[in-house]
């Protein structure tokens, strides 16, 4: 397949610090994980590339225009049902009532939540909510979904639920996200882009990576980081 | 403390014997101050919300003056309104003055500014709490004050309350507007400022203790409700 | 989500209905008079009988004298009922006003400490300020432009004190009411010129007593006028006319003589026809 994103010298300063420092990537994965130690930009890369931030340098050209939605790492929800969550994404796109409920319960029974379709979201449990969150993306039918780090918040359970139901996604849509689980990160991408202070350091294959880091910095994060 | 002994006992007195002319005066006085928080809610929480979440020149401005006009002096507004609802002033052909509607829209003016600045604060809040995922998911800035003020309406009532209690407490603006007449347009505020200067400090006092009574069981009301809301929606 | 559609529907319905309910179309004048005859009590004996008698139900205005006046003058009232009768002809002369008609008097008095440092007592008005202001004793006045300040002044200039030169801390311009001005009086233990009327049904007196009554100077006559339709066609001419035609009626004078306060009558008719 071909590239889906370039990213050409992208740059993004604030209060003095190079957060994202002379970016430049292409990425055509149809699973790409970020990685990289705290602090490194993965998050503010994803919020870049999401049109939630602007750069202050450099361009992103994409071939195809790709229609995205985000999950983040603390689902956010509305004071309302977990089915009409779901449905306010819908209706913002444009569908009808009916056919956004229709929608919505499909995407609700995808992840496995058709029984709770009519609680209150924000008493579900972390699990849970962040799993309406993935039905509410979902149901958008978006070509490339962005995940920052999906699971941090969760118990090891829920995070394998989460992590199944983005498998099941892949298989309709590109996905790019950030886990600081390591173990995640091998199950889940097919490419790892290694990011540290604000730098592209690597860009490999996921077997690569771990069995091989080329550079320095990849070997010592590797090291210190709990799989 | 024997000076609080007989009033509170002629405000238990009054309120048990149901006083028709005191009932009268009660109901007026809600009417008005709850219609003029009504209309300040419908005006000021979308001002609100759009100050909290939009982006355009002069938001910073009309912030610092909301934050301002909080503190408007009841008599100064009742003052305005008054040269504008006088028969030789300019609305004057509605024959608006003296009458309860002319209480409601002074104390609309009064508190509006109130609600909108408070509403601001609550939606601010929200808005860092809900800003990435509803401008991921396509809302603009319009739909995004729209949900923000539904989804938090429970919460709003802390800014509609501020503002009842703004309008039911003030005498400055009710007073000049409506003229303090007998049956008509006497609320609670300006039949204790009557009966005071009558001399009638005791029962002056005693209807100050059925004031201050009533506002304490509306804010209970309004703390249940939140809870209720909270317990159900989280 | 259904409960919060309800909770706002209910309370949009609410707010409607509230605002829209109004006093029924009733037939009202507007009339604008002073202090001294709400708080008196005159008013509460008084228009029940008339709106008894003819239907038109009178929202009175109670304000201080020029204040009464000066909404008048804006259109705001259909008839002035006013005592101040220098301020009222200068009224009519301006075209505000139809007619000037004389309704009732009542008098004033000078209350004040009853242990009277100023040794005021007594039955002249004049000598018992000029005592007054020798002793520099405390004295409250309205400055309100009402009618009892208007009053008030022109005793003190008939009494030859310059107020102007003669003014110092014991003379204490409060402009209010005559009911908060009683209040300060009593508060401070000063000598005050009030009105009988009020005087009588006010209960805050502290140590306060009649020092001088009785002068014939103190007489203090009311009249009552209709706003001039010519400058505001508004007005509600023919039932303010009904109103004013009844006041110096037999029924209405008879009336008036009957309000008494503690077996005191405190309004003297005296309307010519």
């Amino acid at each position: 397949m071909g590239a889906w994103l370039a990213i050409d010298h992208l740059g993004l300063t604030e209060g003095g610090t190079n957060i994202i420092d002379d970016v430049s990537l292409t990425l055509a994965a149809q699973r790409t994980v970020i990685l990289g130690p705290n602090g490194a930009g993965k998050s503010t890369l994803l919020r870049l590339i999401h049109g939630l931030l602007h750069p202050g340098s450099g361009r992103m050209h994409w071939p195809g225009v790709l229609t995205q939605a985000m999950v983040f790492q603390r689902p956010v929800m509305l004071r309302t049902t977990a089915l009409a969550n779901v449905i306010y994404g819908l209706k913002l796109k444009g569908h009808t009532a009916a056919e956004s409920e229709q929608r919505a319960r499909q995407a609700l029974a995808r992840v496995g939540l058709e029984q709770l379709a009519q609680r209150p979201a924000r008493l579900l449990s972390g699990g849970e909510q962040q799993r309406v969150a993935l039905a509410r993306a979902w149901a958008l039918e978006p070509q490339l979904l962005i995940l920052d780090e999906p699971t941090a918040s969760l118990d090891p359970a829920s995070s394998r639920e989460v992590e199944r139901i983005i498998t099941d996604i892949a298989a309709g849509a590109r996905i790019l996200m950030t886990t600081h689980n390591l173990g995640q990160a091998r199950r889940l991408a097919e490419e790892i882009v290694f990011i540290d202070r604000g730098r592209v350091v690597e860009q490999t294959p996921v077997g690569q990576f771990f069995c091989l880091p080329q550079t320095g910095a990849a070997q010592r994060f590797l090291k210190e980081e709990i799989p | 403390m024997h000076e609080f002994n007989q009033p509170l006992i002629t405000a238990w007195q009054l309120v048990a014997g149901a006083d028709a002319r005191l009932a009268d005066i009660v109901f007026l006085s809600l009417r008005v101050s709850l219609s003029a928080t009504l209309i300040a809610c419908v005006a000021g929480m979308p001002m609100g919300a759009l100050l909290a979440v939009g982006r355009f020149p002069g938001r910073r401005v009309l912030i610092v003056l909301f934050n301002g006009l909080m503190g408007l002096p009841p008599v100064v507004v009742g003052l305005l309104v008054y040269l504008l609802l006088s028969r030789a002033g300019p609305l004057g052909r509605f024959g608006l003055l003296f009458s309860p509607s002319a209480m409601i829209i002074a104390q609309a003016i009064l508190v509006t500014p109130i609600v909108a600045a408070l509403t601001r604060q609550v939606i601010a809040d929200a808005w860092s709490e809900y800003r990435e995922q509803l401008r991921s998911l396509g809302a603009g800035r319009t739909r995004a004050a729209a949900t923000l003020l539904w989804d938090g309406c429970f919460s709003l009532t802390t800014a509609a309350l501020a503002g009842f209690g703004r309008a039911i407490a003030e005498v400055g603006a009710v007073m000049i507007v409506g003229g303090n007449i007998d049956g008509v347009t006497r609320v609670m505020t300006t039949t204790i400022a009557l009966e005071t200067s009558k001399g009638d400090l005791p029962l002056a006092l005693a209807l100050g203790f059925i004031l201050i009574a009533l506002v304490l069981a509306i804010n209970a009301l309004a703390y249940a409700l939140r809870g209720w809301a909270q317990r159900k929606w989280g | 989500m259904i409960s919060r559609r309800l909770f706002c529907s209910a309370l949009a319905a609410a707010s409607v209905l509230a605002a829209t309910a109004s006093t029924a179309e009733e037939r009202y004048i507007t009339v604008s008079s002073t202090t001294s005859t709400e708080q008196s009590g005159l008013f509460g004996h008084l228009l029940p009988a008339f709106e008894k008698t003819s239907g038109i139900k009178v929202r009175v205005v109670a304000l201080g004298t020029g204040q009464a006046l000066d909404m008048a003058r804006r259109g705001d009232a259909d008839v002035v009922f006013v005592h101040d009768r220098a301020a009222e002809e200068k009224f009519v002369a301006e075209g505000f006003g139809l007619k000037r008609q004389e309704v009732m008097y009542n008098d004033f008095i000078v209350a004040g400490p009853k242990a009277d440092p100023a040794k005021a007592t007594g039955k002249d008005i004049l000598e018992g300020l000029r005592r007054i202001e020798a002793a520099k004793a405390p004295f409250v006045s309205r400055g309100d432009k009402s009618g009892t300040h208007a009053a008030e002044l022109r005793y003190w200039k008939a009494a030859g004190v310059d107020l102007d030169a003669k003014k110092g801390a014991w003379y204490r311009d409060t402009g209010s009411g005559m009911g908060p001005a009683l209040n300060t009086a009593a508060s401070m233990n000063a000598y005050i010129l009030a009105d009988r009327g009020t005087w009588l049904s006010f209960k805050n007196r502290g140590d306060l007593g009649i020092i001088v009554e009785g002068d014939t100077k103190l007489f203090n006559q009311y009249g009552v006028i209709l706003v001039n339709p010519a400058k505001h066609p508004h007005v509600k001419q023919a039932d303010g006319q009904k109103f004013i035609d009844w006041v110096v009626s037999d029924a209405g004078q008879k009336t008036i003589a009957e309000y008494k306060i503690g077996g005191e009558q405190l309004f003297f008719p005296n309307a010519q026809r």
